[in-house]
């Protein structure tokens, strides 16, 4: 039986489609959300870290699976490597339900005041596509809020000077430190910078009907066992199918955007659980697959309207792929510093994310998660061997004794940087794989670097007595988990995809709501900057519906 | 090659009942009955030895008594089928290697040999064509990730017998509210 048209279907149920689709569906609109991945449930997916999110050795916990993806990535020497989604090069988020936000670490940053203006505040930038959002952050606020309230968040930024103004605090109080943090902290504020407790979507006390962290381990790449993450799948998605005008249909494959005789877009093609083709119409789409699968599919739907894939006329749908370079400094104490109260990072500082000499932009600093035991067999200082009796000895001894100080530096986007659609491989259903290439851009080195050294004179402070450093730079094309600005949000259609409410340029009723819109992505986790634009597109589109606008 | 040699190739291929550059997909289908899924019997030993040397025994269990080889071989015929070629490659480009050099197999050299063996792979130093194009040093770092994912990750793949290694971190595991299973 066909499927029946609704007023919108929603690719991806992430952190930016699955606020979308709360947004519509609360607002009475008929909703189709689709998802390429499953539920997912702690019981399969426990705290095993060869098979994770985090740890993919063994596969992704939380998909996409090995056997029926792939993606084609080109090095900077020109070579093709055809990459499987257990491989770092395959630069995945996740497939399922709430797609990362089940996973994720959970930090809730808001963008600062710059990060939306990073050309106003720096200038033309040589060999990059360096641009202002054309929104603000006043325009975003309200939608910060939001995401904040109904999706959970616990933070004070009264402790961050340099957090952007707000209207009203973050919901929850904010997570206490271990010992490791606590050290730290003591130690940023001895140098004179400004350490705060990192704000959360995990609950520090009962929210949302779910109750609080209890401070495992294993936290980030792992579901959690008692729901005290909050993603979207256990708060935004439900509320959807609550309102009784969405349904989810899981294990969905979208392959095309369809457009009729006359142009038009009417929906989308798709492949069922059984791989069955089928079609779904809807007055709206709306994209939220992230920066790599949305560009993919923008460019997989060729028609005689569109030969180069929607919205690409100007060639600008692929293009400025960013994730974020993590320079990092490791630090290597003389007394057990681990004391096993999860999950870690929670101490930052925000003291190099702008207005540094001789850097554009940069990054938060902040503790990490607590290391696994097969992670910590690859954090030696380079003049340890990485394998035999030493080395299970520094294992051995030194498993509780390091800590590490990193951050997502906020790389320089480039035109080259950028997502195609390989002419060759394809997927198991025969759809072209993505293919992704690209460097990154020189400034990218000398950030790295301010970064990566403040890192070290951090953890020299709180004792370490030896550290050492590395600049976090991908060979190649950077996206990863922070994956964005493949369709980047603009006022001039010439040099952009999409208008500032995420609507594709050329087109009345097809949207963009997932990191794709990012024009930079800040010097943070970009996770609630995602589900701010989801409430800020889903609330667009929905208001304009009740003003009798379909989009025609 | 020398036709001398103690253990010659014909028999190590024998054994792992492979033709020359051939892939033996199937468990079993050498000529001695292997108790592996992957590996020939001939090719356990040898790996086992790799093992050890990458995590040696100490007061602490050793590689392949953590069960390394298991591991590696379970996940041939799962997720790393990908690997299966490398593996049987590499193990016989040491034995050939090690026949050449020493006119002995890997696990009858002495320690010191086996580890100075391991390091010219590591280095990529290795000569032969069979080691062209850096397989020398893939190889090594291939053997060496998935002795460190079998001793330190879940014994659930079928490596880190008895969580050992969680106990020598003196990390309680698995996280069970109300438990930790090495305190009595």
């Amino acid at each position: 039986m066909a499927n029946q048209k609704v007023n919108a279907v929603i690719v991806g149920a992430g952190a930016g489609g699955g606020v979308v689709a709360k947004e519509l569906s609360t607002n009475g609109m008929s909703v189709v959300l689709i998802e390429q991945g499953d539920w997912i449930s702690y019981d399969e997916h426990t705290n095993d870290e060869l098979l994770s999110q985090r740890v993919t050795v063994l596969g992704n916990s939380c998909g996409p699976d090995d056997k029926h993806h792939s993606r084609v990535n080109i090095h900077p020497d020109g070579s093709k490597h055809i990459v499987l989604p257990s491989e770092g090069d395959f630069n995945n988020i996740s497939a399922c339900v709430g797609s990362g936000t089940v996973t994720y670490g959970a930090l809730a940053w808001r963008y600062m005041r710059e990060d939306f203006k990073m050309k106003s505040t720096y200038g033309h930038v040589s060999g990059s596509t360096l641009e202002d959002w054309p929104i603000t952050y006043d325009d975003l606020e309200p939608y910060y809020e939001k995401a904040e309230w109904e999706i959970g968040v616990a933070g004070d930024d009264s402790l961050n000077p340099f957090a952007p103004p707000r209207k009203k605090l973050q919901p929850m109080p904010p997570f206490t430190h271990n010992k490791e943090a606590t050290l730290l902290k003591e130690a940023a504020s001895k140098l004179g910078f400004h350490p705060f407790s990192i704000p959360m979507l995990r609950n520090s006390v009962p929210y949302g009907g779910r109750p609080a962290c209890y401070r495992m381990r294993t936290c980030i790449g792992f579901p959690c066992p008692v729901s005290a993450k909050c993603g979207t799948h256990n708060t935004v998605i439900p509320v959807a199918i609550k309102s009784g005008n969405c349904e989810l249909r899981t294990n969905c494959i979208v392959s095309e955007i369809i457009v009729n005789e006359q142009g038009k877009i009417t929906g989308v093609s798709y492949y069922d659980q059984n791989n069955k083709k089928q079609t779904q119409h809807a007055d709206i789409v709306i994209l939220s697959a992230a920066a790599i699968e949305t560009a993919r599919l923008l460019l997989n739907s060729k028609s005689k309207f569109f030969p180069n894939g929607i919205g690409n006329e100007n060639d600008w749908v692929g293009r400025n792929l960013q994730g974020h370079a993590y320079p990092n400094a490791h630090g290597l104490f003389e007394d057990d510093i681990f004391d096993d109260f999860g999950p870690g990072s929670s101490v930052a500082i925000c003291d190099f994310n702008h207005h540094n000499p001789g850097i554009i932009g940069g990054g938060y600093l902040s503790n990490s998660f607590i290391c696994m035991p097969y992670r910590f067999t690859n954090v030696r200082p380079p003049s340890e061997k990485l394998w035999g009796k030493s080395h299970k000895e520094f294992q051995r001894k030194n498993f509780k004794k390091v800590a590490e100080i990193h951050g997502p530096y906020q790389e320089i986007p480039s035109f080259d940087q950028r997502v195609q659609v390989d002419p060759v491989v394809k997927d198991f259903w025969g759809i072209p794989a993505a293919r992704l290439s690209g460097k990154t851009h020189e400034e990218d080195i000398k950030g790295c670097t301010f970064m990566a050294e403040k890192a070290s004179l951090w953890l020299k402070e709180a004792g370490a007595i030896q550290t050492w450093s590395s600049l976090g730079i991908a060979n190649g094309v950077s996206a990863g988990q922070h994956q964005a600005g493949t369709c980047r949000m603009g006022n001039d259609p010439k040099t952009s995809v999409t208008d500032k409410f995420g609507r594709v340029h050329s087109t009345p009723n097809l949207f963009v709501a997932d990191g794709s819109l990012h024009v930079t992505n800040g010097g943070f986790n970009p996770a609630l900057t995602i589900m701010a634009l989801g409430f800020w597109v889903g609330g667009y589109i929905a208001s304009e519906w009740n003003k009798g606008n379909r989009f025609k | 090659m020398n036709n001398q040699n103690k253990f010659s190739r014909r028999q190590f291929l024998q054994v792992t009942g492979v033709g020359v550059g051939g892939i033996c997909l199937l468990a079993n289908c050498g000529n001695s009955i292997s108790i592996w899924r992957f590996f020939s019997n001939t090719e356990a030993k040898l790996m086992d030895a790799i093992a050890d040397q990458i995590i040696p025994p100490d007061d602490w269990p050793g590689g392949s008594e953590s069960g390394v080889t298991n591991f590696i071989d379970k996940q041939l015929v799962g997720p790393y089928v990908r690997f299966q070629q490398d593996y049987r490659k590499g193990l016989l480009a040491i034995h050939d290697s090690c026949n050449d050099i020493y006119n002995k197999q890997f696990e009858e050299l002495d320690w010191n040999e086996q580890t100075a063996f391991l390091e010219k792979m590591e280095a990529g130093k290795m000569h032969g064509n069979i080691w062209s194009n850096g397989f020398d040093k893939t190889f090594f770092s291939l053997c060496r990730d998935h002795a460190m994912q079998a001793y330190y990750g879940s014994s659930r793949h079928g490596g880190n017998r008895n969580n050992k290694s969680y106990q020598m971190l003196e990390l309680d595991y698995p996280l069970i509210i109300g438990q930790n299973r090495y305190k009595s």
